[in-house]
């Protein structure tokens, strides 16, 4: 029984790398998508697709990690319907993480704008150009979008509860320089 | 060539363009506009866009034994364009783009056709965008698809050479725009 054992570096590295990644392309999201047309706004939607790519690439690194080294087990203390919607909201985050820049990449090649990764590597066209499901997409990846905020919300309310509330050191798991578990 | 042979070849050709439009309209060898396309792709930070205009009619009397005979006209609606996109469709047909309000039409009057090779063929001419005019060359194929012909090439175009888009676009839209087509011609 190792709960008192954190994640590994490169779990750590991986995980603050994509909420990162995660809270750069939301903001970025909300603020280009109603902007007037202009050479800064396509700009924009050419970084927040590469954030996109990147964090697409780091969820299968991630994920792969995570299926060689799998994550240090929640202390028995815990009460079980907490360890599973701790288990559930994790897989529903994983699963976010590859879906929506998989709506993104689909709703770019949909709307005839294609991504080309750093401006070098086109990503090739998965659907051809189709305006309806273009609309359809772009609501897909908003509401997919949405409900990773909810669910980020949900994950950070836990963390912080583990951390101010009970006191019991599982933040530390996570956090660099943050004490280790004390249970 | 003298004055008087180049008047009388110019007066040639002013019939032969008039008697070519006739027999277009007479005869039908316009385009068909349903079976044809004109495509233009520009390139915003690497990323190439396609859009396409879906109105545009013409003429192309075309026989590859008599080349010299051959003439092609073409007028594109420039509001026509169409990206898929509405609210980028209604800033392109601006001022700073297409303004197509006081330019409607841009055309293409062919001048002249040579071979360049086994079914190669290009055309010579001119091209107006936003009321400016500059010297192109077209280069195309020709097949036949059952009993129509069909005329496909591409070509790039400088945008800056019409006013198309504004300084502050230079960093993130390239000059250079792929102009495709793909022309069904009856004849």
């Amino acid at each position: 029984m190792n709960g008192g054992a954190r994640y590994t570096g490169m779990a750590i590295s991986l995980h603050w790398l994509i909420a990162l990644l995660i809270f750069a392309g939301w903001g970025l999201g909300f603020y280009m998508h109603d902007l007037p047309l202009s050479p800064a706004k396509l700009r924009y939607y050419s970084w927040h697709k590469w954030m996109g790519v990147t964090t697409f690439i780091l969820a299968f690194l991630r994920a792969g990690w995570l299926a060689t080294h799998p994550a240090p087990r929640l202390p028995r203390v815990i009460p079980p319907w907490q360890t599973r919607t701790a288990r559930i909201t994790h897989f529903v985050l994983y699963l976010l993480m590859f879906l929506i820049p998989l709506s993104g990449w689909l709703m770019s090649s949909a709307k005839g704008v294609p991504t080309v990764y750093f401006g070098v590597l086109p990503l090739p066209d998965l659907i051809g150009k189709d305006k309806a499901l273009g609309d359809f997409l772009v609501q897909v990846h908003k509401w997919l979008a949405f409900g990773l905020a909810a669910l980020v919300g949900l994950h950070i309310a836990a963390a912080m509860k583990h951390h101010f509330m009970d006191r019991d050191g599982l933040m530390g798991r996570m956090v660099p320089f943050l004490k280790s578990p004390r249970l | 060539m003298n004055a008087r042979v180049a008047g009388s070849l110019s007066r040639w050709f002013a019939t032969l363009l008039a008697a070519a439009t006739l027999t277009a309209v007479a005869v039908a060898s316009g385009i068909d506009a349903t079976k044809s396309e004109i495509a233009a792709t520009f390139r915003q930070m690497n990323v190439p866009v396609e859009g396409r205009f879906k109105i545009f009619h013409g003429v192309v009397n075309f026989d590859p034994v008599n080349l010299t005979a051959a003439r092609a006209r073409i007028e594109i609606d420039t509001a026509s364009f169409d990206l898929g996109a509405p609210e980028y469709e209604e800033e392109l047909r601006g001022k700073e783009w297409f303004d197509t309000s006081a330019y409607p039409k841009a055309s293409f009057i062919s001048s002249g056709v040579v071979a360049v090779g086994p079914n190669r063929f290009e055309a010579k001419g001119k091209f107006t965008l936003k009321g400016k005019t500059q010297e192109i060359k077209v280069p195309f194929t020709r097949r036949s698809d059952g009993g129509v012909q069909v005329y496909e090439g591409e070509l790039p175009i400088s945008r800056k050479a019409y006013a198309i888009g504004s300084a502050e676009w230079d960093d993130t839209l390239e000059d250079k725009v792929i102009v495709k087509f793909r022309i069904t011609a009856a004849k």
